[in-house]
């Protein structure tokens, strides 16, 4: 299988003595769709900026598609794509010009890169407004035009670093579909969000990085296996006067319509419908409290910050 | 920074890019691009050429006015061809879409080259504009061609190169008005626009011989009307040695990404 970024003892520390990154390891594999998860600061941004030469390294190793950022810089470029985090273009350009001047920087002739971005644009519903200049977009516009330029030279590493922020439900939806939709075409796809709901929904692996380091990298399936209790909101039909006493389960009244039932892995849920039934509640809906990712996510975080505080103390 | 393996084909294609981009942008504001230049020369023309300038009489053989179209022409070039590349160069610094061209393959000199044309192009067309006014006040007819084109040239990019350097270390938009305002139009001023040297004691004309700006109004000046405080040659070698500085500067500006890299 080609792999299509390799990252080595990758390290960042900044002018103030930040380290940004201690060191990070992470080989991402040709049609991936990679989830690259952390809080704020833990250094998912300055991994991308290193990949794309917006911020230089300390040291280590950066590969895009077997081309060294060091000594191929020109060819490793040339196969990424990058939606960065903030809008980071010309609001005084229309939209159509943004895209075909990306290309053009690629070395795209004007023809084809006209025929590009109208193909891109329509694509991602911004044909009607491609003479407007970028600041009339709206928000999830603006999020598309930067979409569509990172995808006008045809990369085969697309990195999209929260894409979706501040983007309504129905416009993020509509982008899964056509992230999806390039990443079956063949485009390797690294994706940083605070939704995990939508690193859960469209990744099939996964990093976490927390302060600089990477703490988790495995498939999704494999890191929810490791999700030992979930926690589910359950609607009831009629109210409930009386907490019901259910061993095993740890039961919380959220009000006298909702309870708050955490269900450890070995449990079944079909096992707690009966003792419910027996109690005479009957159950309308059920929903996760939280995605389950997050409830991973945040075990992570704090195993970390635990161990951190323990070695400090 | 590694050596680039992009095709001469299509770095070209990234230059004329750049160079498009620049241009439709100071177009698409040409009322605070190429209408204020027009104006104020215009204004000069009235003030120092017409009223001040009958009282004055002849400078080196010619009426004022004559004498003073040159150096007008050559400071409307200097400083558009400085505020292009400065303000753009900033402003996309300050939006961040300078990143646009930072992450695609195009070696570093080819955007150097590219703010540098679209500085001289707008150095050009104001300098034409200013020109078209002048006619309206005096007869230009040019001596010396070659001469009068090549120190356009020459001093567009020179005062280009050198608003791009502003650019890289501006922080903030104060920052891009400091050096035209405190260096640039001083030493404009002080270039033997509205005077010959040999009217200064001999201690300032010595200063004078400092500011490099008062060779290329010179050298231009003596490409439009046949007459030099300096000698042509030492003025080009000079011209040409504070190109090669700058562009030297700016690259290593680029490279090690100053102001653009964290």
């Amino acid at each position: 299988m080609t792999t299509a970024l390799s990252i080595q003892n990758l390290r960042k520390t900044y002018d103030n003595a930040f380290e940004a990154l201690k060191g990070v390891n992470l080989t991402i594999e040709q049609g991936d769709f990679f989830a690259l998860l952390g809080p704020n600061g833990a250094g998912k941004s300055t991994i991308i900026g290193i990949i794309c030469s917006l911020v230089n390294k300390t040291s280590g190793t950066v590969k895009v598609y077997n081309k060294d950022i060091d000594r191929e810089i020109t060819e490793a470029k040339s196969y990424i794509g990058l939606v960065p985090q903030e809008f980071n273009f010309n609001v005084f350009e229309p939209v159509e010009e943004i895209v075909i001047n990306q290309a053009g920087y690629y070395g795209i002739e004007r023809k084809e890169a006209i025929h590009r971005t109208e193909k891109l644009l329509k694509q991602l519903s911004l044909w009607d407004k491609r003479r407007e200049m970028a600041r009339n977009l709206s928000g999830g516009m603006k999020r598309r035009l930067m979409i569509a330029r990172s995808l006008v030279h045809e990369p085969r590493l697309l990195i999209l670093d929260e894409p979706t922020a501040g983007v309504d439900i129905e416009i993020r939806h509509s982008m899964w579909e056509f992230l999806r939709k390039i990443n079956a075409a063949g485009t390797t796809i690294i994706l940083t969000t605070h939704y995990l709901e939508e690193a859960e929904n469209l990744c099939n692996n996964i990093a976490i990085i927390d302060k600089g380091e990477i703490v988790e990298n495995t498939s999704i399936k494999k890191l929810l296996g490791k999700l030992n209790v979930e926690t589910f909101i359950f609607d009831l039909a009629e109210p409930l006067y009386e907490l019901p006493q259910i061993e095993g389960y740890e039961i919380t009244c959220i009000d006298n319509t909702q309870l708050e039932v955490k269900i450890r892995k070995e449990q079944t849920i079909n096992a707690l419908f009966s003792q419910l039934s027996n109690h005479k509640i009957q159950v309308l809906s059920m929903r996760n409290k939280i995605n389950r990712l997050e409830e991973l996510f945040m075990d992570l975080l704090n195993q970390d910050t635990n161990e951190q505080n323990k070695y400090e103390s | 920074m590694s050596k680039t393996n992009m095709s001469p084909k299509l770095q070209f294609i990234a230059f004329k890019t750049i160079v498009i981009k620049e241009f439709l942008r100071f177009i698409r504001i040409w009322v605070q691009t190429i209408l204020p230049p027009a104006i104020t020369t215009t204004l000069y023309f009235i003030i120092f050429g017409n009223l001040i300038g009958s009282q004055i009489g002849n400078m080196d053989g010619f009426s004022y006015m004559e004498y003073i179209v040159p150096g007008l022409i050559l400071m409307s070039i200097i400083t558009n061809s400085y505020a292009n590349v400065v303000s753009s160069f900033y402003g996309s610094k300050f939006q961040h879409n300078i990143e646009e061209m930072l992450i695609s393959p195009m070696p570093n000199y080819i955007i150097l080259l590219g703010y540098v044309t679209g500085g001289v192009a707008r150095g050009i067309i104001v300098g034409a504009v200013v020109t078209m006014v002048s006619l309206f006040f005096t007869d230009l007819s040019i001596q010396h061609y070659f001469i009068t084109c090549i120190v356009v040239l020459l001093t567009a990019v020179l005062f280009s190169l050198a608003g791009f350097i502003n650019g890289v270390y501006a922080k903030s938009f104060d920052d891009i008005s400091i050096v035209p305002t405190f260096i640039l139009t001083p030493l404009t001023y002080l270039g033997g626009i509205f005077y010959t040297i040999k009217m200064l004691p001999d201690f300032w004309q010595n200063v004078s011989l400092v500011n490099p700006i008062l060779y290329m109004v010179n050298t231009f000046r003596y490409g439009i009307i046949g007459v030099s405080d300096i000698s042509i040659i030492p003025a080009f070698i000079i011209i040409v040695l504070f190109i090669i500085i700058l562009f030297w500067w700016s690259m290593q500006l680029l490279n090690k990404g100053i102001g653009i890299r964290t």
